[in-house]
């Protein structure tokens, strides 16, 4: 190779080709600028959540219990607080909040306050100073969507239980919860000491028992977390460090983003298409030139050299722009997922970020551009005294095998990098290919299919149009991939929205129950049912509820197989936490019977208990038919035997449950009882509930509706995100089409000009080209709307298990805006040709 | 200064093997003068191919200045051309996106070794565009000139080097008369100063007389 020509030559020929496909490497920029943007981003939200992780806790170390804490416990806060420490109690449950003067109730957060957390971070409140004032009285501070559901305005009475409050105030902001947990779970604050007021705590409903503590040394958290360790869990008390709640945050917000970076590496790797898209025609431009270098004396080494050294410095070029755009979109994308950051991001320069974007966007301009550029290797020298024969023929040997190996791995490699997991990447790696390869091939089997089948008889105009699709140096492909995989995102994006919403939509569904009353104590059974007949409506039959836990399988202790670390173990989570189990003799419509049989017969004399276990839980336990579970029905030991299997669509709206009982066993057990009803109106629904929960002040209703409501909101805003990082893939779609049009643009000025001396009007040259990119943005909408709906379908029935609908007329908008987009940006970018002045066009059509 | 011997060239054309060339013999003597003249079809171009090492005949042999072609690599033959070689081409040839100082430059940027290059390639391009007549048009790009001028860099071009032997395939092929004319006078002066052996292929009776060596292809073979 001869680097000086190299060199020389790379620079001469760069002025040209720079326009030819420069242009193309705005699409490496963006991609570039996606993924700079959201990994600057992630890296901003772990150092914020770092920065501030004392405020994400509130306090140094948090105790948590399901029991008012324990004597052994309390004595140890005790003792803290005696010497410089400062102990904060918060007790926090579900219940039902009535404002009399609406007669509205809502489900919400209760939390009393005592001592003086958050020790780190402000509440922010409206009006301001409420906060500190929350303490003077039976005050209560809320969420705007409590006051919004209520009806209700600061000032107004709260009642909740047997207690009264005056609403002071809205809660504008707490530390370390992020936006979107108000939503989920509305909050009311209300002075601890009169949480006994209120009469709900003793009910046995679900209450955590919290302790905040600031110590006088804040280093000293994590040694007095394990200082007492044996303490707290044998008093069941869970503690929580600053580290860990840092942790948590981090992993869970680190997911998100990672998730939201692979739409910005799709963004890339079309990028990447785009160039190789770019490259493809310009090599077959340069083929005479390479033929006559080649005469010249060059080698095959130094030519492709020339090209190869345009792309990298080209690929370059591109993905220091995507560094710089990257950076911009950075300093926004904290705006836009605003509502998931439990603290305030600051953007920062991340320069390994910046740095390993122009990496990979170089990387993928080369690679993406090195498979076409292979091809000027194959250029003879022969070819410049006389036309190819066979035209460049392109053979499969071991260098373009090591390439496309080369861009598989480099593809792969990027999607492990950005995906929150190996097999995530892996996945969305074949995702991605198998997208690429079916709107490819789709585009090709429909243009060809245009061509076949287009009506001899049509218009001249609309023949030309379409024929067009197919010049020399054609990119309809490409188009065709870019802006139709723009439509995929959008649509199977909003296919999947769509029916997530409708399923939730439940005014639209006569059947469907859509209020849920629960916590119903045993005594409490026969009122609130003839509590709901007097309003004139149904209720299902009461399901009972028992709480237990995991204490033995297979006469194993839970604590030994929590300590046992050989082998495979079951997961901690499973064996810990509190289920809530229920007992019938039938399985129910959501459930369907995999392993075992149903207790239809009855069992056999002095076998145990039989019950039946969710595969999926079944399998974190590691537990199969016939296996024994020993459960603590509080303080009592049940032993049982998994006698069946069973799958659970858990997306249905039902009470759904892992583990079911046969009928017998737990009686007499404490049992709370839930019961689905649905009552058509929101008005009527408030007057039940407002009649509930004055009858009975601890029971709970939910009305899902508001679940809806909450769902939608969490759905937008994740779909916003997920939206933002695709406007990337959009936008280099557009610039693919664009530089197409530019690529043709001197075919088609001769092509013009010939036309318009034969006698065509300046209004038929343009209908040919609007026919032209009618019929490019047309495809490219369709196959990115039947690929979307596939995709949709796919992930509605397996992902969510859902029953599918195609909501076709929205999606058939997506793909028409992107047809129309696609016209009036090619006519835009085409407009100059057909005003050129003919003498101007002959001179450069030789260029 | 060019040997052929038995040349045979056969390609395959639609799954029939088609025999192009067939034992071609001929020698062209340092500072020669060979033009090659046949109807369209009958080989030429194939010819000028193989003698100026651009393709590799099915058999015989060609010795180029002494150098065997037959067992040099691509590479090697490149680097052959660039050193002993000239061409002009029936289409000119220019590289589009240089301009035509930059054209003619190219061979000379070629050479491997600095070592081998002129002294001052710059003031070289500028001369030899001065010697055919194009001093003032050194920024210009092909397309900003006319057939006629861009055959004269293509010339200029081809004498940058200071070949050894200079193909010439048709170079007035895409011409009219008196611009051909033109570019052949500037040709064969060019070719007695720089004392170069010349090959060329030509439609034209009149080109060939001057010649001082002809041979005539008809179907593949040689007749004289
Ligand atoms: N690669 C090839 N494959 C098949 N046929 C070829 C190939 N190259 C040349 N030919 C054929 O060889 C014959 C001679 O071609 P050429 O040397 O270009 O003739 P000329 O220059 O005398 O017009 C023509 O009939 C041409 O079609
Ligand atoms: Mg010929």
């Amino acid at each position: 190779m001869n680097l000086s020509f190299t060199l020389a030559m790379a620079r001469r020929e760069g002025r040209s080709s720079w326009r030819r496909i420069g242009f193309y490497m705005a699409t490496v920029t963006l991609g570039v600028g996606a993924l700079v943007a959201i990994n600057s981003f992630r890296a901003d939200v772990t150092a914020a959540i770092h920065r501030e992780a004392r405020t994400l806790l509130g306090s140094d170390l948090r105790l948590s219990s399901r029991r008012p804490m324990p004597e052994t416990v309390q004595a140890i806060l005790d003792s803290v607080a005696a010497t410089g420490s400062e102990v904060s109690y918060v007790t926090s449950f579900s219940s039902m909040a009535l404002t009399p003067s609406t007669g509205r109730t809502r489900l919400v957060n209760v939390r009393g306050l005592e001592g003086g957390f958050p020790f780190y971070g402000e509440v922010e409140t409206d009006p301001a100073g409420s906060w500190s004032e929350l303490q003077s009285g039976r005050r209560a501070l809320v969420d705007r969507s409590v006051l919004v559901y209520l009806g209700a305005r600061v000032g107004d009475e709260l009642r909740i239980g047997q207690a009264r409050f005056t609403i002071a105030g809205t809660i504008v902001r707490m530390p370390g919860e992020a936006d979107i947990s108000s939503t989920i779970r509305p909050r009311v604050l209300i002075p601890a000491e009169f949480l006994a007021e209120t009469e709900l705590l003793g009910f046995g409903s679900l209450v955590r028992y919290r302790a905040y503590l600031r110590l006088a040394d804040p280093e000293e958290a994590d040694a007095f977390a394990e200082r007492h360790e044996t303490l707290l869990e044998e008093a069941e008390v869970g503690a929580t460090t600053v580290a860990q709640r840092a942790e948590d945050y981090a992993r869970s917000l680190d997911i998100f983003a990672r998730f939201l970076g692979l739409v910005g590496l799709a963004a890339l790797l079309l990028g990447g298409l785009g160039v190789a898209s770019a490259v493809h025609v310009f090599v077959k431009r340069k083929l005479e030139t390479v033929a006559v270098l080649r005469c010249l004396g060059a080698t095959q080494r130094t030519v492709f050299a020339v090209y190869l050294l345009q792309a990298g410095l080209m690929g370059l070029g591109g993905a220091a722009a995507g560094v710089v755009l990257g950076l911009a979109v950075q300093v926004l994308l904290p705006g836009i997922l605003d509502d998931f950051l439990p603290v305030a991001v600051s953007p920062t320069l991340h320069p390994m970020v910046a740095l390993a974007g122009l990496g990979v966007g170089v990387w993928v301009a080369v690679i993406f551009g090195l498979l076409p550029l292979l091809s000027v290797r194959d250029v003879t020298p022969l070819e410049a005294l006389r036309r190819p024969f066979d035209g460049p023929a392109s053979r499969w040997d071991l260098r373009r095998l090591a390439v496309m190996g080369a861009l598989v791995a480099t593809v792969v490699a990027l999607s492990i990098a950005q995906a929150p997991h190996p097999w995530a990447g892996v996945a969305f790696a074949a995702a991605a290919a198998v997208t690429a390869a079916i709107l490819g091939g789709m585009a090709w089997a429909l243009t060809r299919a245009t061509r076949r089948f287009f009506p001899r008889r049509a218009p001249y105009v609309v023949r030309q149009g379409v024929a067009n699709l197919f010049r020399p140096h054609n990119q309809t492909v490409a188009v065709t991939l870019t802006v139709g995989f723009g439509v995929f995102v959008l649509g199977s994006m909003h296919i999947v929205q769509r029916n997530l919403l409708e399923r939730l939509s439940l005014d639209a569904r006569p059947d469907r129950p859509n209020l849920v009353v629960f916590d119903i104590q045993q005594d409490q059974r026969d009122g609130v049912e003839s509590l709901i007949r007097e309003h004139g409506f149904s209720a299902a039959e009461l399901t009972p509820i028992v709480p237990a836990r995991v204490a033995a399988l297979n006469g194993r202790p839970v604590d030994e197989l929590l300590e046992d670390t050989t082998g495979p173990r079951p997961a901690r989570w499973a064996l810990r936490r509190e289920y809530r189990h229920t007992y019938r003799d039938t399985l129910v419509g959501s459930e369907e019977l995999l392993a075992g049989e149903w207790w239809y017969e009855p069992a056999a004399p002095g076998a145990l208990p039989r019950i039946s276990v969710e595969e999926g839980l079944a399998e974190e336990l590691g537990v199969g038919l016939g296996d024994a579970i020993t459960w603590d029905v509080q303080g009592v030991l049940i032993e049982t035997e998994i006698t069946s299997l069973r799958q659970v669509s858990w997306a249905r709206f039902e009470t759904n449950f892992f583990v079911v009982f046969e009928p017998g066993v737990l009686d007499a057990a404490p049992t709370v009882y839930v019961t689905l009803t649905r009552v058509p109106g929101e008005e009527e629904r408030a007057l039940l509930q407002r009649d509930l929960v004055e009858a009975y002040p601890n029971v709970s209703a939910l009305d899902l509706s508001l679940v809806q409501q909450t769902l939608e909101t969490l759905i937008g805003s994740i779909a916003l995100a997920i939206r933002f990082m695709a406007l990337f893939s959009i936008a280099s779609g557009m610039i693919v089409l664009v530089g197409a049009v530019a690529t043709s643009r001197y075919q088609r000025v001769r092509e013009s000009v010939l036309l318009k001396t034969l006698g065509a009007q300046a209004r038929q040259v343009r209908q040919v080209l609007a026919t032209e990119y009618v019929a490019l943005g047309s495809l490219a909408g369709l196959t990115g709307c039947i690929l979307a709906a596939v995709a949709g379908w796919a992930l509605v029935t397996f992902l969510f298990e859902l029953s599918f609908r195609l909501p076709l007329l929205q999606l058939a908008g997506i793909g028409l805006a992107a047809a129309v987009t696609t016209v009036l940006v090619g006519l835009v970018a085409g407009r100059d040709a057909l005003r050129r002045a003919p003498l101007a066009v002959l001179r450069e059509i030789g260029e | 200064m060019i040997i052929a011997e038995h040349l045979e060239q056969t390609y395959m054309s639609g799954g029939h093997p088609l025999t192009v060339l067939s034992d071609i013999n001929l020698t062209v003597e340092p500072q020669g003068f060979l033009a090659i003249v046949g109807p369209s079809g009958s080989g030429k171009t194939t010819l000028l191919g193989l003698l100026a090492g651009l393709d590799r005949p099915t058999a015989g042999r060609v010795v180029l200045d002494g150098e065997d072609l037959g067992p040099l690599t691509e590479d090697a033959r490149a680097r052959l051309r660039g050193e002993k070689v000239g061409f002009v081409f029936q289409t000119f040839q220019l590289i589009p996106t240089l301009t035509a100082l930059e054209n003619v430059l190219v061979p000379i940027e070629l050479r491997p070794r600095a070592a081998d290059r002129v002294e001052n390639p710059e003031q070289r391009g500028r001369e030899l565009l001065t010697r055919v007549g194009l001093g003032e048009r050194t920024h210009h790009y092909p397309a900003q000139l006319s057939g006629g001028e861009q055959q004269r860099v293509a010339l200029a071009r081809a004498f940058a080097n200071n070949p050894k032997v200079l193909f010439a395939d048709e170079p007035t092929g895409n011409l009219d008369g008196d611009t051909g004319h033109a570019v052949i006078d500037l040709l064969v002066a060019l070719n007695t100063e720089a004392r170069t052996t010349l090959v060329l292929v030509t439609h034209d009776q009149e080109l060939a007389q001057r010649a001082h060596q002809v041979v005539r292809l008809s179907g593949g073979k040689l007749v004289t």
